[in-house]
C-alpha cells in the first residue's frame, strides 16, 4: 500500500480538462419513457414523463424528461456509441490517461457520488452536448478498504438553445 | 425491491453492463457480498421522492448524495426526505431538504441533500 496514490504528474493535472464535447441524438419520447419506466419499476412512473395529452395540460407544456435522464445512452450524434464490455474489476478508469500520465495502481473503483445543479428540462427534440471535463481535484483519505483516491471532476450539459441544462461534480473513489 | 429485475433494466437506458452489477463474483471481488445495485439508480430514487412531493409543478434546483452502504438483492430501498430549511422568493418557495435511501432495516444507503421550488401558485386556494 503507497502511501499516496497521487504522482507529481497526477496533481498536475488538477484544473485542466479532458474527454471532448459531444451531441446528443435528437432525445425521443420513447428513450424518456423507457427510462421513466426504468427507474419507477414496478411502480407506473408520473404521466409527465409518457402520457403527451396530460403533460401539454402542465405548466411544461408536454412531456419532459426526469431531470436525470441521460440522453447520451446508445448512441450519439457521432453515431453508435458501443460501450466497452468490461470483465473483471474495472481498471485505468480515472482520467488520467486521457491526459497520457500514468494513474494510481488501485484495484477498484466505485461511484463516490454526485452533486447536480439543474437549469432547463431536456424534453423530446432537443439536442444535449456535454462539454469536456475538467478536473477539479484529488484527495485521499483511510478507509476498511484502504488507502482510498477520492477524485472530484466537472461536466456541463447545454441544449440547443445554449442554455444550462445540467452541471454535475462526480466524484470517483479508487482504491 | 432491490434486484436485477430493477438493476438490469437501469443498466439497459444507460447502456451501461458492468460485471459488479450483475455477477455475484464480481460483486464479491469488489468487497461485497455479491452483485449491487448502480449508485446512480439510487440518485435517480432520490429524485422519484422529491418529485412525489414536489409534484409536476415544482423544480429540482440542487441534489447531492454520496454512496455509503450497498445496495443488496432481497432488501427494500427506501427513500426519504426532512426539510431543513425554506425561503420565500416571490412566486416561488425555496426548500432545503435532507434526503437519503435507506434500507427496511434503516441502513442508510445514500445520504444526500437537495433543494427544490415549489410555486406558490400551487398552494393559494
Amino acid at each position: 500500500m503507497p502511501k499516496s496514490w497521487i504522482s507529481d504528474d497526477m496533481r498536475a493535472l488538477v484544473g485542466r480538462t479532458f474527454g471532448s464535447r459531444r451531441s446528443s441524438a435528437p432525445i425521443s419520447l420513447s428513450d424518456v419513457r423507457k427510462w421513466a419506466i426504468a427507474i419507477y419499476y414496478p411502480e407506473v412512473p408520473p404521466r409527465l414523463f409518457w402520457d403527451e395529452e396530460y403533460a401539454a395540460t402542465t405548466s411544461h407544456g408536454g412531456v419532459v424528461a426526469p431531470e436525470e435522464f441521460n440522453p447520451f445512452a446508445w448512441f450519439t450524434a457521432e453515431g453508435p456509441v458501443m460501450a466497452p464490455t468490461w470483465e473483471g474489476p474495472i481498471r485505468d478508469s480515472g482520467p488520467e490517461s486521457a491526459f497520457g500520465v500514468k494513474g494510481p495502481d488501485t484495484t477498484f473503483i466505485l461511484n463516490g457520488g454526485m452533486e447536480v445543479s439543474y437549469g432547463v428540462r431536456m424534453k423530446p427534440g432537443d439536442v444535449i452536448t456535454s462539454s469536456e471535463t475538467t478536473l477539479l481535484d484529488y484527495q485521499e483519505r483511510q478507509s476498511r478498504l484502504g488507502l482510498m483516491l477520492i477524485t472530484r471532476s466537472e461536466t456541463t450539459w447545454t441544449n440547443q438553445n445554449d442554455q444550462m441544462v445540467k452541471v454535475t461534480r462526480g466524484i470517483g473513489i479508487r482504491y | 425491491m432491490a434486484g436485477f429485475h430493477a438493476w438490469n433494466r437501469f443498466a439497459a437506458v444507460n447502456d451501461e453492463f458492468v460485471p459488479i452489477h450483475m455477477d455475484d463474483d464480481a460483486g464479491r471481488r469488489a468487497g461485497n457480498p455479491g452483485a449491487f445495485g448502480m449508485g446512480n439508480l439510487q440518485f435517480s430514487y432520490l429524485h422519484a421522492v422529491l418529485r412525489q412531493w414536489i409534484g409536476d409543478d415544482g423544480r429540482i434546483m440542487e441534489v447531492a448524495c454520496q454512496f455509503r452502504a450497498p445496495n443488496l438483492r432481497g432488501l427494500t430501498t427506501i427513500a426519504r426526505g426532512k426539510v431543513v430549511g425554506f425561503r420565500d422568493e416571490g412566486n416561488e418557495i425555496i426548500v432545503d431538504l435532507e434526503v437519503w435511501t435507506e434500507t427496511e432495516e434503516g441502513t442508510v444507503m445514500a445520504p444526500g441533500s437537495a433543494t427544490v421550488s415549489v410555486p406558490k401558485s400551487a398552494y393559494v386556494p
